[in-house]
């Protein structure tokens, strides 16, 4: 949200949002104080944590050929849930820093 | 005020229920929603039988409480639709979470309310509580005096709260039993000629399956100050609409409205301020009292949200003293609500009159004739006294 917001003349009437599918513009990993990172060598592609997740911020991906998840730090809140479920302890919490 | 016979309208017996019902019902709504049990008046029960009847081509939403009757009203005012609602008292109460989002999704809805005593203990007549309860809560609010004036004030409710420069939403008050169940005589036009004054609405920003858009979204810290801000200036905005519309409907009904009205003001020394059926009252006291030598006048609101502020100012200057008098308490506050009001809106006048609040009607109770003159009478005191001795006194109580 670091881009310079409108006054109070210049919105819609009402709180209404004219273009659909704007909640993708609020960026909520700026909410996040510890991250989840995930080591891929453990990762077996299960897809528990996608399942999971609440937002949803994991994404699936392909590594040589093997399904993968990674995270979406841009909506990413830093729950935890992902690391609790993962069977795999593929997910480790860590505090962001800076 | 003298009733004069205008063209396209005739004289009936109604009272402040059935005229209002009447006046929905001819301004052609869409939608009427209600929560149809106590405390409901018989406004919505008379419009369930225009509808049942085909007189009124209109969908009658029950439903189970005043919470989902206002919020269904949202939902009707959302694809575009005139809508009307109605309730008092406790239903005001059990709505009052969704009056603030009606308003702050810029919705034109028209609510009569039957003006009752919030419980405990229980009691169905008359006080303000409901109508000061939605004093903040972002809607025009209006009051009549007699049962005309309610069946006159749903046409520029109507007309005000759809102008596409105001869109907020209404309430038009009426008192309890004192008119809502009184019959009176008054004036009703043709269905016919009422479009030249209220046209069809033209639907704004209604919902529209072919550009989707989001309606009543979230909006934290970053944008809830501006979507208030927007409200606030709606307010202002419709100060001058307001007067323009209740002219032209002056012209159209040939009976004289504005938001404020005045009685002997002009060289009395001394005035009450009043809302709803009171101020007719007091006029005729105002005059018996002028006939033993005491200058007095009458003021009463007919537009209370947004509050007439600058017309007040106009009409108090030369007046020492103003009692202003109100059909509720707040308790622990420096005053009751009008008078608070009242006290804000003269505060930063040069020369203003010294002011104190009468505090009377509470539950339908009966303000006798003694009680009337005293406050006229008190008013005077003041006035010459140049002092207010007591800031809030209760009339009509037993001590």
């Amino acid at each position: 949200m670091s881009k310079k917001l409108k006054g109070w003349r210049e919105i819609p009437i009402g709180g209404i949002i004219l273009e659909p599918g704007s909640s993708a513009l609020y960026k909520t990993g700026s909410w996040r104080a510890i991250k989840p990172v995930i080591d891929l060598d453990k990762c077996k592609g299960c897809l528990i944590c996608w399942i999971h997740c609440p937002e949803p911020a994991i994404r699936q991906i392909t590594v040589s050929g093997e399904l993968k998840v990674e995270i979406d730090y841009d909506y990413c809140k830093g729950c935890g849930i992902c690391a609790n479920v993962c069977p795999f302890k593929a997910i480790d919490m860590v505090p962001e820093t800076g | 005020m003298a009733q004069t016979m205008v063209k396209n309208s005739k004289l009936v017996g109604m009272n402040g229920d059935e005229a209002v019902a009447f006046a929905a019902k001819q301004a052609n709504v869409d939608a009427v929603v209600a929560f149809p049990i106590t405390p409901q008046t018989i406004i919505v029960e008379r419009l369930s039988e225009y509808i049942f009847n085909g007189e009124l081509e209109a969908a009658f939403i029950p439903v189970e409480s005043e919470h989902s009757a206002l919020s269904a009203c949202i939902g009707a005012a959302l694809t575009g639709g005139r809508v009307f609602t109605a309730t008092a008292s406790q239903g005001l109460a059990l709505m009052y979470e969704i009056l603030y989002i009606a308003s702050s999704m810029r919705l034109p809805i028209v609510m009569a309310l039957g003006n009752r005593a919030f419980s405990g203990p229980i009691n169905i007549h008359c006080s303000h509580d409901d109508a000061y309860a939605a004093r903040d809560a972002g809607w025009m609010s209006f009051f009549a005096e007699n049962v005309q004036e309610a069946y006159d004030l749903i046409f520029p409710a109507f007309k005000i709260t759809e102008n596409k420069d105001v869109l907020l939403p209404a309430i038009v008050n009426l008192d309890a039993f004192i008119l809502t169940h009184s019959v009176e005589g008054l004036y009703v036009f043709d269905d016919k000629v009422i479009p030249e004054f209220l046209p069809q609405k033209e639907p704004h920003d209604a919902i529209d399956f072919e550009n989707p858009k989001t309606y009543g979204p979230f909006a934290l810290f970053d944008y809830y100050m501006e979507i208030k801000r927007q409200q606030e200036a709606a307010m202002e905005t419709a100060r001058p609409i307001i007067k323009k519309v209740l002219d032209e409907y002056s012209e159209f009904s040939g009976r004289k409205y504005s938001p404020i009205k005045t009685y002997m003001i002009d060289d009395a020394e001394a005035a009450v301020m009043v809302l709803g059926s009171m101020a007719g009252t007091m006029r005729v006291f105002a005059k018996k009292a002028r006939e033993a030598g005491k200058k007095v006048g009458v003021i009463s609101l007919t537009q209370y949200r947004p509050f007439p502020v600058e017309e007040l100012r106009k009409v108090v200057k030369g007046l020492k003293a103003i009692a202003v008098m109100d059909r509720s308490v707040s308790f622990g506050s420096p005053g009751a609500q009008l008078y608070m009001d009242v006290s804000t809106a003269l505060y930063n006048m040069r020369e203003r009159p010294l002011i104190y609040n009468v505090v009377y009607g509470l539950g339908g109770r009966e303000l006798p004739i003694a009680d009337i003159e005293k406050i006229f009478d008190d008013v005077l005191q003041v006035a010459k006294d140049g002092e207010v001795k007591k800031e809030i006194v209760w009339m009509g109580l037993r001590e």
